[in-house]
């Protein structure tokens, strides 16, 4: 297969020529590898990745933040796909109806881009991902393709309206957030496919956001419980659209239909909490583990979307409860 | 068309290199093995620690989370290349304010700062919570390390040097402190022979079962690549290993039956080449799972199945320490209180897993791994090998964090094992799942409390009962159990007592030593009753401690009057005007705020017995002094960070009247260096100095004979000559021209100090100690009321250390303990069998550490050098009540369980809004 010369950033370009980067150990892969080998896949083209995913069915390696916690000394076995590399997965492109987050996206790199409003709240979830060290190198579309109860990223996606680009040799396909994500660690990924980009409406990206999150401690923690909230005003004050979800309270985060229902119409001032009920977290199933009881994370669930909600109206980001 | 292997090459510290190792390998691996940057610690290979932070194209980033080839064509720093001048500065200023105590996380903590300070030269405090957020420290409560990266910009040199007779007191920068900052220092995992295999331990999934081992002979034949299995069957002498002559009972590799999980059943020795990543799935092994002990109740049941058969009702140990009538006292008292407690498991969560390798030498062998108890080691070594304790040599790294669990055998017996019967190098590192699921633990306690005073405010009986899960086999369990009686009234004059104590198997990970031997545990009861009698009593915490404390001429609970040096009191009166303060200031808080957020300030006070309880524990120094006029120091005291070396070197100095740069330090190694005992106990500064300080003292006066002098006589050493000044007399003691021992010294000496005790009689009266160091910490802390977060805002910690020999290590140690003492109020506890990683089980980070107010209170104890004491475990005993006692003056909740997480604190505020409207 020919494979394009590398491009890109200077500082990140590959060593000469090849990128596929083949070494003696364990596991047989053909057609690239003449003896058992791990394959080590670079690509810098996303077409060489799709062509490469749909082919060796490898693991798919991005920031590493998640995939590297279970490995041994070395990743796999079984062929590595670093997509690392990939131009066209880097940036975020702002369009006129909507903002694009390449799908190689670091949390890093979301924080440091000018964006309006409506991604204070993912900004804020971004600077709560473990440490810095994970946001330098985990990525918002990794975040949701590990799909864990407790991820930072997905309530605020969810408010966002989030939609991922999906793509794989030859076909390309748009799932929601809310959709992609089916269960514990379970997502629609197919064999084959990657995450390229995640797509937000322009006009909920212009409304007024926050992100809390409810930890034991301060840095490096997983979410006990985590709310986003966004609120889009029209211009007499009054809440067009509102969205509230919840993380780390059920197996896949959710929102909160019913009060997001009992949002819109009203003034958007501090008032607005006093429409939170505890009915409006009825629906979720939050399990007892090591971090909190059921019925603990219910309760804060509840504190915390008043929390949310207040911020947004205030206009503060949020981060840790 | 296939394409060839190509290496990847990058930009490591600023040259170009290429590397044939896999392009999947975790980069954190590959530097290390590979590529030579031993300064890059793994700690958690999970991204938990940031120990093996290095910067990827001027950017954080966890080494161990990405793969060599991500770093293809990038450039690559790592702690060994931060050499420009900003890197310097910062290292400098870690120096000066001690912010590197074992040195462990210090790589991580360094790369990260630098990589703040190239963007942002003078950062605030929160912007350096924000920058080492990813850092976890276990030892310096991060305070120096906040205040060495904002003081950053100014040029002070570290104090490194002393004038004779001026070490004691100095804020010395630590001897060793230069090689924990760039890099070199030599850990457990730091060190191994080229040719060295590696060794990986089969373990029990189980807390219980019976296994059989298949056809290990065929397995190995199939699997090229292993060298070797080791088994029961392998051990040449003795297959168990202790800390306690009676109740050594663990055993090196399990045989036929396991007692909780992750215990060893054989050892897989591998060749190098893939051992880490060779995969231990198929080891012939098979499980049949049996009904676990799990808790006290169940394993004291007397139909429960003791695990060691000469155990019976599963009780390893039990303690009692009485003094006069208990029951009556109580029944007479005119205010009583009582309470049922329980604390849970406290994993040590050092950042570095065990590690090290052994190599056989003759029919010697040679273990060189991170430990606190070198000669522990070696007799155990012997032991388990059938060969005589001078024929084990143990060579102690650096150890990154100890805190009690390293003075148990951890990979020693199995590296010792497999390097005897192979006779080729091994080495072994534990995997941090490893480290947390097989080693020793805090003691989960149950206690219940009552105390009795009298109406003017005294206390009269004391009635203490408390259980502690030990696990499956002893380790230190028989200290906790006779420890905690001795202390658990703390530094009060209590007339009448009753204290009893069981430690009891159950199919758990065994509990050990932790930083005070089980007296955290007893103190969160002790400290918070007394606030409740108080309360009873209608008299401030504070004068309810001063009108009880123990005074040198009262008896203890153990009947020992101390007759001088203790300086609780003194303690309590200097923290007095703090505590008016912070009462005032949450009272304060709370009436303008009425609602969400509250505050409170509660007080706690402890005691610790320094060194052995009733027990021998000798130190032996021995110092040379060498014809070039410079002194050999035989360090043998092992410096797990707290800073032995240093301030055993201070103390020998001004004993002998030499400034301290003309010491050089030979660190412990059991061929080299006398029996400096363990580092446990609080007991180096006290034990151990105090036998610097004798052989300092006598080396003087062998300078003095020689040179017919007298005791007031002033010594000035220069090279290769004493000057000897009397009253005007000045003489030269040229040392080249006198004759010199076998080890090369003109003069030598060595000395021993044992603590003077007495044995503990049936009812646990005597002098168990020589020394006791005693404090009392101020918590000033927030209570989120709508959800149960709890915040320490200010720490203020007083401490009679005796004389303090070097006040900043000291103060170190002060916030190392309030650290360990935070989380463990507020946040730690493992549970065996789940959550053996970092992100689980959950120690503070930097944004979690409050600052911490130091008051050193200088009460000479009559026996230690200088009249110092120790001071490490006592900084941690009263944090824990002292926050519990702030949350109750903050909400009026108590918390009998600990720890304090949110979900605990809310439903107790839940539960209280109940009571008060239902």
């Amino acid at each position: 297969m020919p494979l394009a010369p590398p491009s890109g950033n200077p500082l990140l370009t590959p060593g000469p020529a090849d990128k596929i980067i083949c070494t003696q150990t364990i596991s047989s892969v053909e057609p690239f590898c003449a003896r058992a080998c791990l394959l080590f896949a670079q690509p810098t083209r996303l077409d060489e990745a799709l062509d490469l995913a749909a082919r060796i069915r490898p693991l798919v390696l991005a920031g590493g933040t998640d995939l590297m916690v279970g490995a041994s000394a070395d990743l796999g076995p079984g062929p590595v796909l670093d997509i690392s590399r990939i131009g066209e997965l880097k940036g975020i492109a702002v369009a006129d109806d909507s903002i694009v987050i390449g799908g190689g996206t670091t949390w890093s790199e979301l924080v440091a881009a000018e964006l309006p409003h409506g991604f204070d709240g993912l900004k804020a979830a971004a600077l709560e991902v473990g440490s810095i060290q994970i946001q330098n190198r985990g990525t918002i579309a990794g975040n949701l393709c590990n799909a864990s109860p407790a991820a930072d990223g997905v309530p605020p996606l969810l408010t966002l309206d989030g939609e991922l680009e999906i793509q794989s040799a030859g076909t390309r396909r748009r799932v929601a957030v809310a959709e992609f994500i089916t269960g514990n660690r379970k997502t629609l990924l197919q064999p084959g496919e990657l995450v390229t980009a995640i797509r937000i409406p322009r006009q909920l990206a212009e409304g007024r956001s926050s992100f809390l999150k409810l930890g034991s401690r301060r840095y490096l923690v997983i979410s006990i419980v985590s709310v986003a909230a966004l609120l889009v005003p029209d211009r007499s004050n009054k809440v067009i659209e509102a969205r509230v979800a919840v993380g780390a309270c059920s197996a896949v985060a959710q929102r909160l239909p019913q009060l997001e229902a009992a949002l819109v119409g009203r003034v958007l001032d501090a008032s607005l909490v006093d429409a939170v009920k505890t009915e409006h977290v009825a629906g979720l199933a939050p399990i007892d583990d090591v971090r909190g009881s059921a019925g603990y994370r219910k309760d804060a669930a509840r504190q915390l979307v008043r929390e949310a909600l207040l911020a947004a109206v205030e206009g503060r980001a949020g981060g840790i409860a | 068309m296939k394409p060839e292997p190509a290496p990847i090459r990058f930009k490591l510290n600023g040259q170009q290199i290429s590397t044939d190792a896999p392009a999947g390998r975790r980069l954190s691996h590959a530097l290390r093995e590979n590529l030579g940057q031993r300064g890059v610690k793994v700690g958690c290979d999970a991204g938990d620690c940031g120990a093996c932070t290095v910067l990827l194209n001027g950017a954080p980033v966890c080494a161990c989370l990405t793969a060599l080839g991500q770093v293809n064509g990038a450039a690559v720093e790592t702690i060994e290349g931060l050499g420009d001048p900003l890197a310097e500065k910062l290292k400098q200023s870690f120096h000066r304010h001690g912010a590197a105590q074992c040195g462990i996380c210090t790589p991580g903590m360094l790369v990260s700062a630098t990589a703040l300070l190239r963007r942002n030269a003078t950062p605030s405090e929160d912007e350096v919570e924000q920058a080492l957020g990813g850092v976890l420290c276990r030892c310096t409560g991060y305070r120096k390390i906040i205040d060495a990266v904002c003081d950053v910009n100014r040029s002070e040199a570290p104090e490194t040097s002393a004038k004779a007779g001026q070490a004691v007191g100095a804020r010395l920068a630590r001897l060793d402190g230069v090689r924990k900052l760039d890099g070199s220092e030599i850990f457990g995992a730091d060190d191994w022979p080229e040719d060295a295999l590696v060794l990986r331990c089969i373990r029990s999934p189980h807390a219980h079962a019976w296994f059989a081992l298949g056809d290990v002979a065929a397995w190995q034949a199939a699997h090229p690549g292993v060298v070797r299995v080791v088994t029961a069957d392998d051990v040449p002498g003795r297959n168990l290993f202790g800390t306690i002559g009676p109740f050594i009972d663990q055993p090196v590799f399990a045989r036929g039956i396991t007692r909780f999980k992750g215990e060893a059943v054989a050892a897989v020795i591998l060749e190098p080449e893939n051992a880490w990543q060779f995969d231990l799935k198929s080891f012939p092994v098979t499980w049949e799972e049996l009904s676990p002990l799990l808790g006290i109740a169940e394993a004291t049941d007397p139909k429960a199945t003791p695990l060691h058969e000469t155990r019976a009702g599963n009780i390893l140990t039990t303690g009692l320490v009485q003094r006069g009538d208990a029951a009556g006292a109580m029944a007479d008292s005119d205010v009583t209180v009582e309470g049922a407690y329980e604390t849970g498991f406290v994993e040590h969560a050092y950042i570095e897993p065990e590690a090290g390798f052994a190599r056989r030498v003759g029919d010697r062998i040679e273990i060189q791994a991170c430990t606190q108890s070198p000669y522990l080691d070696r007799d155990e070594m012997a032991a388990i090998l059938g060969i005589a304790p001078e024929d084990v040599r143990i060579i102690p790294t650096a150890v990154g964090g100890g805190f009690g669990s390293k003075l148990d055998l951890s990979v020693q017996p199995f590296i010792g094992v497999a390097a005897w019967v192979l006779n080729r190098p091994v080495r072994m590192v534990y995997s941090r799942s490893e480290s947390m699921m097989s080693t020793t633990k805090r003691h989960p306690a149950r206690i219940r409390m009552k105390v009795g005073a009298s109406k003017d405010g005294r206390i009269r009986a004391i009635e203490f009962h408390g259980d502690f899960n030990t696990g499956a086999y002893a380790s230190w369990g028989p200290t906790v159990a006779n420890r905690v009686p001795v202390h658990a009234s703390g530094p009060y004059f209590v007339p009448n007592y009753r204290a009893t104590s069981r430690a009891i198997h159950t199919h758990l990970v065994p509990a050990g030593a932790f930083r005070g031997f089980g007296v955290p545990q007893s103190a969160v009861a002790q400290e918070q009753l007394y606030d409740e009698l108080a309360e009873k009593l209608g008299l401030d915490p504070l004068e309810f401690r001063l009108k009880n404390a123990l005074s040198a001429d009262q008896p203890t609970v153990c009947g020992q009057v101390l007759g001088g040096g203790l300086g609780f009191k003194s303690c309590l009166e200097a923290l007095a005007p703090h505590w008016r303060r912070a009462r005032a200031e949450a009272e304060a808080f709370n009436k303008a705020n009425s609602g969400r957020y509250r505050r409170g300030a509660g007080i706690a006070g402890m005691w610790y017995g320094c060194g052995n309880t009733s027990l021998p524990n000798p130190s032996t120094m021995r110092m040379g002094l060498k014809p070039d006029g410079r002194i050999a120091l035989y360090q043998g005291a092992v410096d797990i960070g707290q800073g032995s070396n240093t301030v055993v070197t201070q103390i020998s100095a001004d004993a002998l009247g030499a400034p301290i740069e003309r010491f050089d330090l030979l660190s412990a190694d059991t061929d080299q260096t006398p029996d400096c005992g363990k580092t446990s106990a609080s007991r180096q500064t006290f034990v151990t100095g105090k036998a610097a300080f004798l052989a300092g003292r006598k080396l003087r006066q062998e300078i003095l004979r020689i040179a017919n002098a007298g005791e007031d006589a002033r010594l000035s050493f220069g090279d290769g000559v004493i000057v000897v000044e009397e009253q005007g007399r000045r003489q030269e003691l040229a040392l080249k021209r006198l004759p010199v021992d076998a080890r090369g010294y003109v003069l030598q000496v060595e000395e021993t100090f044992d603590p003077p005790t007495s044995p503990l009689d049936a009812n646990g009266q005597g002098a168990p100690y020589a020394v006791y160091g005693s404090g009392a910490h101020i918590a000033e802390i927030e209570v989120d009321t709508d959800l149960g977060i709890v915040r320490v805002l200010k720490m203020t910690c007083a401490h009679d250390v005796g004389r303090a020999v070097n006040p900043t290590l000291i103060e170190g140690q002060i916030e190392g303990g309030v650290a360990q003492g935070l989380g463990m109020a507020l946040m730690e506890e493992f549970f065996p069998g789940r959550g053996e990683n970092l992100h689980d089980y959950l120690i503070p980070t930097i944004g979690d550490m409050p600052p911490v107010e130091s008051i050193l209170i200088e009460e000479e104890s009559p026996v230690g050098p200088f009249g110092a004491k120790g001071i490490g475990e006592q900084a941690l005993i009263p944090t824990a009540p002292a926050i519990l006692n702030g949350i109750y003056h903050a909400t009026g909740i108590r918390l009998r369980r600990i720890p304090a997480i949110p979900d605990r604190v809310r439903a107790a505020l839940l539960a209280r809004k109940e009571t008060r409207h239902g």
